[in-house]
């Protein structure tokens, strides 16, 4: 029997959740409305009836409690994954995440250990209400004791949950949820790349657009439009928030000399900023063109009615990578 | 009128006794401040069960912690200190409870709680680590049962009700890990100020749903800096808990004996499965809130003055030399003790040796991080170049 299967990215991470309940009795799963509900977008559906309401969590209606009190169960020797509802959630936990997740290795020595998961769906393009379609990553990025990942694909999405759960570290996985039900295989036998390192997802010459995310289809699909231009575009899914691949990223960008970075979240004070101005120190002698930014912009989400003109598409990747030919070396 | 009242409540003006709640609820006490024993029915027997040694341990404790508090602050005022907090006039309410409860509790602490912390066996040293500012914490959490101290307050409370979690999760797995009890519970400490926080609430929310074998000991010691309890709360803290489904009890916090027999009958309450319980051990800063404040700028020294009069160790000295379980000369062989504990504090904390950056740079996560990794080595190679260029000024000198 193959391993292959074709599921949506939601499926995915369930499997990924059932595989890792089913390895290691010290994995647990807390959070709202995620056992007989199955969560809100059903990624748990199912998993509290095959093991437990002991170990599908059904939390108070609290993400200090569900973060904190995870932190106390990882102290213990579990392997919490908390699931905050969306990301314009995950405030009122951010304290907990901040503070006291990201530092308790540091301020303990290594003594202690606080293996937490927290899975946060996360991005717009939902037609949802306010806080329904926010991208917090750059507030997590900057602080240093959390590792951040974003997957972009079922296979990325089955093997990141699995790798983020059986890290020592605390881990942040951003699903970016109007992907969850974007279909692919998913070999649940031979492992993604580390979900730590990007990923050059396709090939090119002339540019190189980074992204993560939500973003990748868009991006593959840029490029895809830009070869009736002639242009060949690589795409880079960066996969990694923090730590950051900046090798792989630049590596691309020095051979194409272009880089177009894109998210969905604000681009100012973002990690298009952080990833630019890297790129710069390590290939600033190979770049035709500054690094470009394609972001939102600064302002709280706007309503969904404008999130179409608010979130970069497919034009505003090509209009930066036009933009970055238009600069002349030199002159 | 109404008005005038409620500002200088909650602007702490000095001039009143802000230490007298508007819904007072008496405290459990068994030993007046006068130092005389009074009988009860429900926790008397505690008493009379503990030997002439474990009465002596008590009195030993809180001397201890309570020439600990003068060192350091000492030390603070030299410059060896960045900061102290000192528990001077809470020694009992910390260590009546904490001799109640059994080595295998964990102990979620704030930051105050010293003399807890040296009945765990932390050393003096050990205790005053993050105090010097050389680390960031001095001893190993997991040798003694209790936890870093939290400065970013009421956090701990919601770690603590997850290490609840996590027992009943072992119970539920039949397996409890080897250096853990069967009937482990959790105390997660906070004071009258850190009740009001947001975390507190959530903390006890999930442990009254989950039933988690929590004890919540709530120092009041009248002040959060420079705001009396009147301004977190109108009623006694201890009455919080009833509306989360279980039972508070407040106690006199400096009466070490009343201390140590509600905490022992609350434990094992907890311990039999009961679900949480609160203890609001009402007490009093005699200090000041850390080193960096000045207590006469908001509270009188009418009610200090009074306060001292309700001393937790000069009463509980009274009553045990009327027992006749310690003399003249134990009293003076554990005063000859605490004076050689602060002297020899004094060098171990003068000793003590600042981290490396190195290791800060190790410990920030636990499995390899490709930013961190890069800033370590840069700032290796960066200082490096510092000592060749101090090396060939000297090679240049000598020249």
């Amino acid at each position: 029997m193959s391993a292959i299967k074709e599921m949506p990215m939601a499926k995915a991470i369930t499997a990924a959740l059932r595989d890792e309940l089913a390895a290691d009795q010290r994995t647990l799963l807390i959070g709202e409305d995620i056992g007989a509900l199955g969560g809100v977008f059903r990624v748990t559906d199912g998993l509290q009836a095959e093991f437990g309401t002991h170990r599908v969590i059904d939390s108070p209606l609290a993400e200090s409690g569900i973060i904190g009190t995870s932190i106390g169960m990882a102290m213990r020797g579990y392997r919490p994954v908390a699931e905050i509802q969306f990301d314009g959630f995950v405030f009122p936990g951010f304290n907990q995440i901040t503070s006291q997740l990201a530092k308790m290795h540091n301020r303990t020595d290594g003594k202690i250990k606080v293996p937490v998961t927290i899975r946060l769906p996360y991005g717009g393009h939902i037609g949802s209400v306010e806080h329904h379609s926010e991208s917090p990553e750059a507030l997590f990025a900057h602080t240093a004791g959390l590792r951040i990942v974003a997957p972009s694909s079922p296979q990325d999405a089955y093997w990141m949950t699995r790798q983020a759960i059986v890290s020592d570290d605390p881990v942040i996985i951003l699903e970016p949820k109007r992907r969850y039900w974007l279909k692919g295989k998913v070999d649940t036998e031979n492992p993604a790349p580390d979900a730590f390192r990007a990923q050059v997802l396709r090939e090119g010459t002339d540019a190189t657009i980074a992204t993560y995310g939500p973003l990748v289809p868009v991006a593959l699909a840029a490029a895809e439009a830009a070869r009736a231009d002639q242009r060949s575009i690589e795409v880079v899914d960066i996969r990694s928030i923090s730590p950051l691949d900046d090798e792989t990223i630049a590596r691309s960008a020095a051979k194409t000399q272009r880089l177009v970075v894109a998210h969905e979240a604000p681009t100012f004070g973002g990690m298009g900023g952080e990833i630019a101005a890297r790129v710069a120190e390590r290939a600033h002698h190979r770049l035709l063109a500054p690094v470009l930014r394609v972001g939102g912009f600064h302002m709280p989400y706007p309503p969904a009615s404008q999130e179409h003109r608010y979130l970069p598409d497919i034009d505003r990747m090509l209009e930066a990578v036009e933009r970055s030919f238009s600069y002349q070396r030199g002159v | 009128m109404a008005l005038l009242t409620c500002g200088a409540a909650i602007s702490g003006a000095t001039g009143e006794d802000h230490t007298v709640q508007p819904q007072e609820v008496q405290p459990i006490q068994l030993l007046a401040p006068d130092g005389k024993l009074a009988e009860n029915e429900v926790y008397g027997p505690y008493i009379a069960a503990l030997s002439a040694e474990e009465l002596r341990e008590l009195y030993r404790y809180m001397v201890m912690e309570r020439r600990l508090d003068a060192e350091a602050t000492s030390l603070q005022r030299q410059g060896q200190l960045a900061l102290w907090a000192p528990a001077l006039g809470q020694e009992a309410a910390q260590v009546g409870t904490i001799a109640a409860l059994k080595t295998s509790d964990m102990v979620f602490p704030t930051y105050r709680e010293h003399a807890m912390a040296l009945y765990r066996g932390i050393a003096p040293e050990e205790l005053l680590t993050m105090f010097r500012a050389t680390r960031h914490t001095g001893w190993d959490p997991r040798q003694h049962n209790f936890q870093v101290y939290t400065l970013v307050l009421a956090a701990q409370t919601l770690h603590a009700a997850g290490w609840a979690m996590g027992i009943n999760q072992d119970l539920r797995m039949g397996s409890i890990p080897r250096d853990r009890a069967e009937d482990e519970i959790v105390v997660a400490c906070i004071g009258d100020g850190a009740t009001s926080q947001g975390d507190v609430h959530e903390s006890m929310v999930f442990a009254s749903s989950y039933e988690l074998p929590m004890l919540y000991f709530i120092q009041n010691n009248h002040w959060a800096i420079s705001v009396p309890t009147r301004t977190q709360s109108r009623g006694p803290l201890a009455n919080r808990a009833l509306g989360y489904g279980f039972e508070g009890v407040r106690v006199d916090g400096n009466d070490v004996l009343a201390s140590y027999a509600v905490a022992t009958k609350l434990s094992a309450e907890i311990r039999a499965g009961k679900g949480p319980k609160l203890i609001e051990s009402v007490t009093y800063r005699m200090g000041a809130h850390t080193t960096a404040d000045d207590p006469t700028k908001y509270r009188s020294a009418q009610e200090l003055e009074l306060w001292e009069g309700r001393d937790p160790i000069r009463r509980y000295r009274t009553w045990l030399d009327s027992t006749g379980d310690a003399d003249q000369s134990y009293f003076e062989q554990v005063d000859a003790e605490s004076k050689d504990l602060a002297s020899d504090m004094r060098k171990s904390v003068l000793a003590l040796e600042p981290i490396d950056l190195e290791r800060v740079f190790d410990t920030v996560y636990s499995e390899p991080h490709r930013q961190v990794e890069a800033e370590k080595a840069w700032l290796k190679d960066y200082e490096a170049g510092f000592a060749e260029e101090t090396t060939s000024t000297e090679a240049g000198g000598t020249r």
